[in-house]
């Protein structure tokens, strides 16, 4: 009972998206006034923004707004380039696995030199959290490890003794701190990092609205323009209009078109 | 900054930026001159293109210097070479033969905007073809399409159902690409790549219903931008109420350029390996292509109007297109690939031939051409030479398109299809042949409304009238230049797809 009602609901962004989506859709094709059409048609693209947002979200991230410090520097160089290819194949993996896998990492690589730990942090950007699994971004996939370093650096202690070892208390200590020192590599000094969304789907998803709105201008100004020569918006109207100036019957409507004209 | 190195952008580029200028020109002679000047520096890039692609390969080219996958990237190959030379070519034919078609039919104010959407129209389709980005095809798309709605609505100056076909094309075309834009989502939510050759990457081994529901959601949106069967129907009014010169056009472009970007999915972006691809040749694709063919061509059969009666037989002949898709093989694309191209060069000629007539008798009812060869014998000439070639007869391109896809049937074991192939033609021959008889055989009108003067339509719409009846017989007999290069395409594309060669 709660396992589906917690299904329905963490996914409330893409009930909206599916509402949003059959709304416009029956409205373009169950309504005869081309403005209303267009109104479904605007319902049904709007679906489709909302979902483009949806992607672009990142568990804990803020505004893609760059607000200084940790972005620059080394390690954005060609590695970073496979961490965002690892990055993006995380996404298609459910976040248990990958939880796992950072997981197995830290266990391996605790005793290890913080190097390795950096890797797994990058290798494992799914980790922190499941709905940020979904929604990788290439550069992201940098930025998560480094929020995941940064959380590890602020809290040793917690973090270690999350971790299933098997050592004595020094030992996670000892642990921890080799942990916090590779995550201090790997987070530049990160003591502040931020963990942005994915700005990309947000930036192609503003060209899909530019596209939306000269669609819907297009639109209403086929619309006026129709309005202006048959005298209606309404669709049956039309047609009968048409049929009229076809056939020259279908005396119903006549005079309406008539007048229309 | 060396101009060779920057060539795959220029066909993009100069029309773009040619486009806003004939806005400013006054009207009249002016931006027809302008638009026609720029459809040729675009052809002669495109077929610079063709040639280096052609000899060294497909060439990838960084705008603005951003490596892809993050950068965007222009991707030209021999396959999207092929449909940029046919689509600049065709600019390059009817943007000159516009001009006197264009006087009568669009208001002579509006030709600096008129002539502006013919090129933004013609940047969003190269633009489409060329592109190696997902989203980016979606950009261009609806540049294209959205000049298109305007263009057809222009259309409202003789006949106000222009009005009602754009915005039924707007309205569909719309949920066309949003659906479009849909799948490019689930894509890119699956793998975090908007790249063609990224995806495809990234996208083995993914065979899950996201990846699946993506393909749908492409396949159904570009179904619509390119008329497939059960989804034509904003396609006959917005090509019969449309100027002459825009449905020339588009008719020889626009759906021609879908067809390329479902094929560029199908087997740049998805592979062999996804069941779903499999299933949407079966069951998808083989049936609608067949029952386009026939349902169409019978619908084109009980026409009244010459431009819908082609626009009925553009639908059908999508049908043959993506039949030769649904084949699997590479006898199957290579058809596809051919048809593309011959079709653009039938349609165009015939549209244009309608375009003459429109001219002088001021109407595309089949009544307006009783007795044309007696009235317009070179435009009369022109239209069965072309009409031939949609039939298929030898010696012309319609002909190697069919005999193409005659044999990629056989070789694929759908015998049955290479019969449909045969019966459908003889619907074909059924419809050009009815307009032929009235054009030869009876006598034309002296008085009424479809009374007209014995004037032949003017040389510059002539010649380049004749320009494509003359590539369809050249291309019928020189069968080795679009059936060679489609060969190589199509074995390019099978070998991305990882497909049985």
């Amino acid at each position: 009972m709660d396992d589906w009602l917690t299904f329905i609901l963490e996914r409330y962004n893409y009930w909206i998206v599916i509402m949003l989506m059959m709304t416009g859709l029956y409205i373009v094709f169950a309504r005869g006034n081309l403005v209303k059409k267009i109104v479904g048609l605007n319902i049904f693209q709007t679906s489709v923004f909302i979902y483009y947002i949806t992607i672009g979200k990142i568990a804990d991230g803020t505004a893609p707004i760059y607000m200084g410090g940790e972005l620059d520097g080394g390690h954005h160089g060609p590695e970073e380039g496979e961490a965002a290819g690892h990055g993006a194949e995380a996404a298609g993996h459910g976040a248990a696995e990958a939880g796992d896998a950072l997981h197995a990492k830290i266990d391996n690589s605790a005793l290890d030199h913080g190097n390795e730990l950096k890797d797994a942090l990058k290798h494992a950007p799914a980790g922190e959290g499941s709905e940020a699994s979904l929604h990788e971004l290439p550069e992201a996939g940098g930025k998560i490890a480094n929020n995941m370093g940064d959380h590890l650096a602020k809290t040793p202690a917690e973090a270690a003794s999350g971790f299933d070892m098997n050592g004595a208390s020094d030992a996670a200590h000892d642990a921890a701190q080799a942990a916090s020192h590779g995550a201090a590599d790997a987070a530049h000094g990160a003591i502040d990092a931020i963990v942005y969304s994915n700005p990309l789907p947000h930036v192609l998803i503003l060209t899909a609205i530019v596209v939306g709105v000269a669609t819907t201008a297009v639109g209403l100004a086929l619309a006026v323009r129709i309005r202006e020569a048959y005298g209606t918006i309404e669709e049956d109207e039309l047609e009968t209009a048409d049929e009229i100036a076809e056939f020259g019957h279908n005396a119903g409507a006549a005079t309406e078109a008539g007048a229309g004209a | 900054m060396n101009l060779i190195a920057q060539l795959p952008v220029l066909p993009i580029v100069v029309p773009i930026i040619a486009a806003p200028i004939t806005l400013l020109l006054p009207p009249g002679r002016a931006p027809h001159l302008w638009a026609s000047l720029f459809s040729w520096l675009t052809f002669a890039a495109c077929i610079a293109l063709f040639m280096q692609v052609s000899a060294n390969g497909p060439i990838s080219y960084e705008l603005g210097d951003w490596a892809p996958p993050i950068g965007i990237e222009y991707y030209v190959d021999l396959a999207n070479a092929l449909v940029l030379l046919l689509v600049s070519g065709i600019a390059a034919v009817v943007f000159p033969f516009a001009y006197r078609s264009v006087q009568l039919e669009i208001d002579e104010r509006q030709t600096p905007l008129f002539y502006g959407a013919l090129l933004i129209c013609m940047t969003g389709l190269l633009g489409v073809t060329i592109t190696g980005d997902a989203f980016n095809v979606f950009v261009f798309l609806e540049i294209s399409s959205l000049s298109g709605y305007a263009l057809i609505a222009m259309g409202a100056r003789r006949d106000r159902r222009a009005l009602t076909a754009a915005f039924n094309y707007l309205v569909m075309g719309t949920i066309g690409a949003t659906f479009f834009v849909i799948g490019i989502g689930l894509l890119y939510q699956a793998t975090g790549t908007l790249n063609m050759a990224d995806l495809a990457q990234r996208l083995i081994g993914q065979d899950n219903r996201m990846i699946s529901a993506g393909f749908a959601f492409i396949l159904v949106g570009m179904g619509l931008k390119l008329a497939m069967f059960p989804l034509h129907l904003w396609l006959p009014n917005a090509y019969t109420y449309a100027p002459s010169a825009v449905t020339a056009f588009m008719a020889a472009t626009a759906t021609k350029v879908a067809v390329y970007v479902i094929i560029r999915f199908i087997f740049s972006v998805f592979n062999f390996d996804f069941a779903f691809i499999g299933a949407a040749f079966t069951y998808v694709l083989l049936p609608l292509g067949l029952a386009g063919m026939f349902v169409a061509s019978l619908v084109a059969l009980f026409q009244e109007d010459v431009k819908r009666m082609l626009a009925y037989s553009s639908v059908a002949q999508i049908g043959y297109m993506l039949l030769g898709l649904s084949f699997a093989t590479v006898e199957g694309l290579t058809a596809t690939l051919v048809h593309v191209f011959n079709h653009a060069l039938m349609k165009g000629a015939l549209f244009m031939a309608v375009a003459c007539v429109v001219l002088r008798a001021g109407s595309h009812s089949i009544h307006a051409f009783a007795g044309l060869s007696k009235r317009m014998p070179v435009t009369t000439w022109a239209f069965i030479i072309s009409g031939l070639s949609l039939i298929g007869v030898p010696l012309t391109v319609g002909f190697i398109s069919k005999w193409y896809l005659l044999q990629a049937a056989f070789e694929a074991g759908h015998w049955y299809a290479g019969f449909l192939i045969v019966a459908s033609s003889l619907i074909a021959l059924a419809y050009v042949g009815r307009v032929a008889e009235v054009m030869l055989l009876r006598e034309p009108a002296e008085e009424g409304k479809y009374a007209m003067p014995k004037e032949e339509a003017p040389l510059s719409m002539l010649i380049p009238m004749w320009v494509l009846v003359a590539a369809n017989i050249y291309f019928g007999v020189r069968t080795d230049l679009t059936g060679g290069i489609a060969t190589r395409a199509a074995e390019a594309l099978m070998a991305m797809a990882g497909g049985a060669p």
